[in-house]
């Protein structure tokens, strides 16, 4: 059973200071979805509210369309799992993933076989008896995720329970965690400062910053149509054009730079009128060397300064005409040994992928 | 010989002088204060009473008579046991176990309030008024807790006062002051083992343990409490050797009919000349400490390394 979670105008103070301010989002059930932001944004805040732990200062969260004020923690149809798992380290495996049953008064020969059950879910069978300390971390998390599923909550919240893992065990768990999500079929509301994880493990995302949601939306939405430059630059890397607009055609916007005049495209939720201040942005892999017959909206000249090589991709910092810092991405597939500090270059970039907003606070800044 | 030991890894670490001091420091301690006292006693416990100036001489041999008169009382008594010293034995083995349960049961919320409910000013603050009153010496707060407890004390005198009451409670004579100093005298040294094994627990424990449906008792039961334990272990023998050992508040504020057993042993030294029976019964006493500690680390489960932390 899933069940929906509706913030509706919940702000959460602390003195003057707002770590959530007004934030209304109403997830599915049976969604995964992800609070996404940089720390000190509000999202623990936000999850803390969901969970019964912080009650919001106006404001409520709803759940299963009931209202959950006055309700505690361990009332709520909800389980969290922290961000350091918060295992019981004097429990053995077995007990920690049953204790919520324990606490419900359920005899020892169903709590058992229910450990049983869940053990297998995260393969970990007949491992029940070992201590907590005797496990590897990726299997100290499934049980982390066990002991949370135990009772069947309707809505499984997770702070940022992957951040201390290294790189190739977080992604693993970021299919494993999603492939949990799909066989038990709850809503699971995540919190991450990383987007790789939002991305590619939500439904939907919001991007917060400084208490406030800054969007909402699908994982593709939001990267490549961005409302804000908040968000352009904060998902994912985001190379910011500064400007005004020149002119406007439908969707499609001129805008004048000290770099020369870019073709980008206006989100239909944010206008903007000739003359306003504007930044367009391109992504670094959006940043094209033309080939033989390419025809690109946009060229922009670069002057290459460094490289590095990443692996799959080399990335290149150039400067513009104005000093402005650009950085792109090219295949490793494609060679680029031509390529060194000091050339100069003509790169292109279609209009369709670079987006237009009015002039913000960027999330590099 | 001299060579040899100033390559030890130990001096070279440390410096020579440092490890000197060191070295000096620790056997100083450890062989005087420790050991030669303890197998004095423990030889004089066993040696017949004999006045210094006889030691050595034929009426100076090794007895149990000591032993036996704790257990059957003077070889002229009437009784087949010593009924008068082991009736004070075990009331006050009895009332140090009382006294170390209330202690416990009282530091306990108080303990778990200041390290982990108290925002970390009012915890300095509490913290602070815990100790205070302790920059006062022990006898003197023993006759604090005599005034107040006294027939015509200030308690008394209140409630009559007020018309709660029209007799004086006689809580010297029932020794009701006796057991409230008691439980006051050493109650810092539960607060602090207590405080510092549930301040080091990690506030997502317990907030796990209630998000997954578990009241505030059965949290304490199953996660603060098992976590404490080494703590609790430790303030319980403390507590419990330093209660059973007490002299100052029992001979304040015990009624005149009853005897709190520190108060037999100095009798022994200090008004019978029996210096060989009060080392008899001393070393009682400490058995009988060493027997609880024990006891305690085989109930709870717990090894010494964890309750000295």
């Amino acid at each position: 059973m899933s069940a929906d979670v509706e913030l509706n105008n919940v702000s959460v103070t602390f003195g003057s200071f707002y770590a959530a301010k007004s934030v209304n989002v109403k997830i599915n059930g049976g969604e995964f979805f992800s609070f996404l932001g940089p720390s000190g944004c509000g999202k623990t805040t936000l999850l803390r509210a969901i969970s019964g732990f912080q009650d919001p200062s106006e404001g409520s969260v709803l759940i299963d369309n009931k209202d959950m004020s006055g309700i505690g923690p361990n009332k709520r149809p909800t389980s969290l799992i922290f961000q350091n798992l918060a295992l019981f380290p004097l429990m053995s495996v077995s007990e920690n993933i049953a204790f919520s049953l324990e606490v419900r008064g359920v005899s020892k020969k169903d709590r058992q076989k229910r450990a049983d059950e869940l053990l297998e879910l995260i393969a970990l069978e007949g491992q029940g008896e070992k201590k907590v300390h005797q496990l590897s971390g990726g299997q100290k998390q499934r049980v982390a995720i066990a002991r949370a599923l135990a009772v069947e909550p309707k809505v499984l919240l997770l702070d940022e329970p992957l951040s201390a893992l290294d790189l190739k065990l977080r992604q693993r768990m970021r299919t494993e965690l999603r492939e949990i999500q799909k066989r038990v079929n709850i809503t699971f509301i995540y919190i991450t400062h990383d987007q790789g994880e939002a991305l590619t493990m939500s439904d939907r995302i919001a991007v917060m910053n400084e208490g406030e949601i800054e969007q909402i939306g699908p994982c593709d939405e939001v990267y490549n149509n961005p409302l804000t430059p908040f968000v352009a630059t904060f998902v994912g890397e985001n190379n910011p054009l500064f400007g005004k607009v020149k002119e406007i055609n439908q969707n499609k916007v001129r805008i004048e730079t000290p770099d020369g005049d870019f073709l980008a495209t206006m989100n239909e939720n944010k206008k903007l009128n000739i003359g306003d201040e504007a930044i367009a942005f391109v992504r670094p892999e959006s940043l094209f060397i033309p080939r033989e017959g390419d025809n690109f909206d946009n060229q922009i000249d670069v002057n290459i300064e460094s490289f590095e090589f990443e692996g799959n991709i080399k990335n290149f910092y150039a400067t513009l005409k104005s000093g402005t810092r650009i950085k792109f991405s090219i295949p490793n597939a494609i060679d680029t040994s031509s390529i060194s500090s000091g050339t100069k270059l003509q790169l292109g970039f279609e209009s369709i992928k670079s987006s237009i907003l009015p002039k913000a606070q960027l999330a590099i800044d | 010989m001299g060579n040899y030991l100033f390559t030890q890894p130990f001096f070279k670490k440390n410096g020579k002088a440092v490890a000197i001091y060191f070295l000096v420091a620790i056997v100083f301690w450890f062989v005087f204060l420790v050991i030669i006292p303890q197998l004095y006693m423990l030889d004089l416990s066993f040696r017949s009473n004999v006045p210094p100036l006889a030691r050595g001489g034929p009426q100076d041999f090794y007895t149990m008579e000591h032993y036996q008169h704790f257990v059957f009382g003077s070889k002229t008594s009437l009784d087949t046991f010593n009924f008068v010293d082991l009736g004070v034995f075990g009331r006050t083995i009895l009332v140090s176990i009382m006294v170390t349960i209330a202690n416990l049961l009282f530091c306990y919320p108080i303990a778990f309030y200041i390290a982990k409910i108290a925002n970390p000013s009012t915890a300095r603050l509490l913290i602070v008024s815990l100790i205070i009153p302790f920059w006062i010496n022990e006898l003197l707060r023993s006759f604090a807790l005599r005034i107040l407890f006294a027939n015509e004390g200030v308690i008394n005198n209140f409630l009559t006062g007020i018309g709660v009451i029209d007799q004086s409670i006689l809580f010297i004579t029932y020794d009701i002051g006796l057991y409230t100093g008691l439980v006051y005298a050493y109650i810092l040294l539960m607060m602090f083992p207590l405080y510092n094994a549930i301040e080091s627990l990690d506030i997502n424990q317990i907030e796990a343990a209630k998000d997954l449906g578990s009241s505030s008792l059965r949290t304490h039961w199953r996660i603060v409490i098992p976590h404490a334990k080494p703590g609790i272990v430790s303030g319980c023998t403390m507590v419990f050797m330093l209660t059973v050992g007490a002299l100052a508040t029992p001979v304040v504020l015990s009624s005149p009919n009853t005897l709190w057993f520190p108060q037999l042993i100095y009798q022994w030294f200090n008004m019978n000349d029996n210096w060989s029976r009060g080392s008899a019964y001393s070393i009682i006493l400490l058995i009988i400490s060493v027997i609880f500690v024990l006891a305690m680390m085989r109930i709870f489960k717990v090894k010494i390394g964890e309750i000295i932390k």
